[in-house]
């Protein structure tokens, strides 16, 4: 009884030291963002200065321009992809069984491949066709929506396995037409996993670098993360960027573990 | 009746058509021209790039470094991760927002964590070099390795622990023949998850090295985009493909040899 305690305890404190190290660096970004210098003290004293220079600073314009296209692309980019995704799930659930398998290996690629090929692969290609593709949003939105849709298929797929067939040919039998029995019941009956595979194609079009940085070409569009990429990289971080990571931080966080506290309350009650 | 289901399963598989040929055009025609520019430089048909990529010290410099960092961040990443997984599992199985606390952090953007750790380092005085890129790697994919790992020990059978316990192995006994053998489909795809990234990814060793350290990710993008040299980054987008399809083949192995054992 005394052995499993202290089992328990130092099982228990690892953990606690290893969440520690994984939150320590977002801790001691948010505690310094306060600080307004860069060096990591407060000699300058506490202040919100750098939260105000967000706002009216020199780099308000072009973070307001990144924030404004990062979401333009990834409402896009997860639109589409959610109704592409959506129906093409339906379709290749009633592939022949080669043709199924195929399709989905394919739509495993962006997947499973590193980034970098895919972007450094799209980049080639829009180049090679830049007379149909040009530079800009149509490249972005394309290229999104490539490694955006798998996660759509695969959040749908396995709803769509479960489904019982006959949910279809009652409708039918019931005298809908194969249209309204599609939308009606079909697509009702696969909302969360369409809501989820919408949700997944917003979030990695946000989280998402590579592609962007590589596809972008020189429109000067730049998203959230190729501003940062491009301003924060060459010199120590500014209490400007400090400002930013802590609300980023504290945004993330906060609400992925809201929703996900959630869901398992509903999944409790 | 038959042949009306039979016409109606043949309207529906229509709606696959379209995303179909955007993958045709979108996914796989891309990666064929990476495969056609590998063969060709010079506006010829040559393994001219193969023979520049492999002949040339820089390059496989940069491979060489390449795996080392990919593999010491993996095996890192297993050895801290695989402990969080099991105790994870064994005490806090159905606290998930527990579990969470451990993945949440690679939903915040990867530029964002490491900038915040180069400035850690640098008003640490920290010199940035080897060291500096492999903890940014293990702070980075270490989310990574977890979550399939926990995934898998959570879904063993505790009947099998039981069975062992039973038959009279001790607890080491029991962790590593039975657990460890057990989680093995785990292990293979956290290792995958780590690793393929780690090699491949730009901007992390480029950030936390000062530009000393160049990784394959980084070289592939320098050489697309600056050194316009298209003929040798195919090839080294060719040799990673190649590593990334090796990784998901092993995969795949696995969770089948899995899957029938599971059947038995």
């Amino acid at each position: 009884m005394k052995n499993s305690f202290w089992k328990k305890f130092f099982a228990n404190g690892y953990l606690a030291v290893v969440l520690a190290a994984l939150y320590l660096p977002i801790v001691v970004i948010i505690v310094f963002s306060f600080a307004n210098n860069s060096n990591f003290t407060f000699d300058n004293g506490f202040s919100f200065d750098a939260y105000v220079s967000i706002f009216n600073g020199p780099k308000s314009a072009k973070l307001l321009a990144a924030l404004e296209n990062t979401l333009i692309l990834a409402a896009s980019a997860s639109v589409i992809s959610t109704i592409l995704g959506t129906f093409s799930t339906i379709g290749i659930f009633y592939l022949g069984k080669r043709a199924q398998k195929v399709t989905l290996t394919v739509n495993q690629l962006p997947m499973i491949n590193s980034e970098i090929v895919m972007a450094v692969s799209l980049m080639v290609f829009f180049s090679a066709f830049s007379f149909i593709f040009p530079q800009g949003w149509t490249r972005l939105i394309i290229g999104h929506v490539s490694f955006c849709t798998p996660y759509v298929v695969l959040s749908i797929l396995p709803r769509l396995q479960k489904m019982d067939p006959n949910m279809y040919e009652a409708a039918l039998d019931l005298g809908a037409n194969p249209m309204s029995a599609l939308f009606r019941v079909v697509v009702p009956y696969l909302a969360p996993g369409i809501v989820s595979g919408f949700a997944m194609a917003f979030t990695i079009s946000l989280d998402d670098f590579i592609i962007t940085q590589l596809n972008k070409g020189e429109t000067g569009i730049e998203t959230l993360s190729t501003y940062i990429y491009e301003d924060a990289r060459l010199k120590n971080l500014e209490p400007f960027w400090f400002a930013v990571f802590s609300i980023f931080f504290v945004v993330v966080l906060a609400l992925l573990l809201l929703i996900n506290i959630k869901r398992q309350q509903r999944k409790e009650a | 009746m038959k042949s009306k289901t039979i016409k109606m399963h043949f309207s529906r598989k229509v709606f696959a058509y379209p995303y179909m040929a955007f993958l045709l055009v979108f996914v796989v025609t891309p990666l064929v021209l990476i495969l056609i520019n590998a063969f060709v430089a010079d506006g010829k048909l040559t393994f001219q790039n193969f023979v520049d990529f492999f002949a040339d010290s820089g390059s496989l410099t940069v491979l060489g470094n390449s795996l080392i960092i990919g593999l010491v961040t993996t095996v890192i990443c297993l050895a801290i991760g695989y402990p969080v997984a099991y105790i994870l599992a064994k005490y806090h199985a159905g606290n998930k927002v527990f579990v969470l606390l451990f993945i949440l952090p690679m939903w915040v953007n990867f530029l964002i964590r490491t900038l915040s750790l180069k400035s850690i380092f640098l008003s640490l005085d920290v010199p940035l070099g080897m060291g500096t890129v492999v903890f940014g790697m293990v702070y980075n994919y270490l989310p990574y390795m977890i979550l399939p790992l926990h995934t898998t020990l959570l879904s063993i059978d505790h009947g099998y622990v039981e069975a062992a316990e039973d038959l009279g192995a001790d607890k080491l006994t029991v962790l590593l023949k039975t657990v460890l053998p057990l989680s093995v489909p785990g292990i293979i795809s956290g290792v995958t998850m780590t690793f393929i990234p780690a090699i491949s990814t730009f901007a992390i060793s480029e950030l936390l090295s000062n530009r000393q350290i160049y990784l394959f990710g980084d070289s592939i993008n320098t050489k697309f985009t600056v050194a316009q040299n298209f003929g040798v980054g195919s090839v080294m987008s060719l040799v990673m493909l190649v590593l990334v399809i090796v990784a998901n083949v092993l995969v795949n192995v696995v969770n089948k040899e899995d899957s029938v054992r599971s059947t038995l």
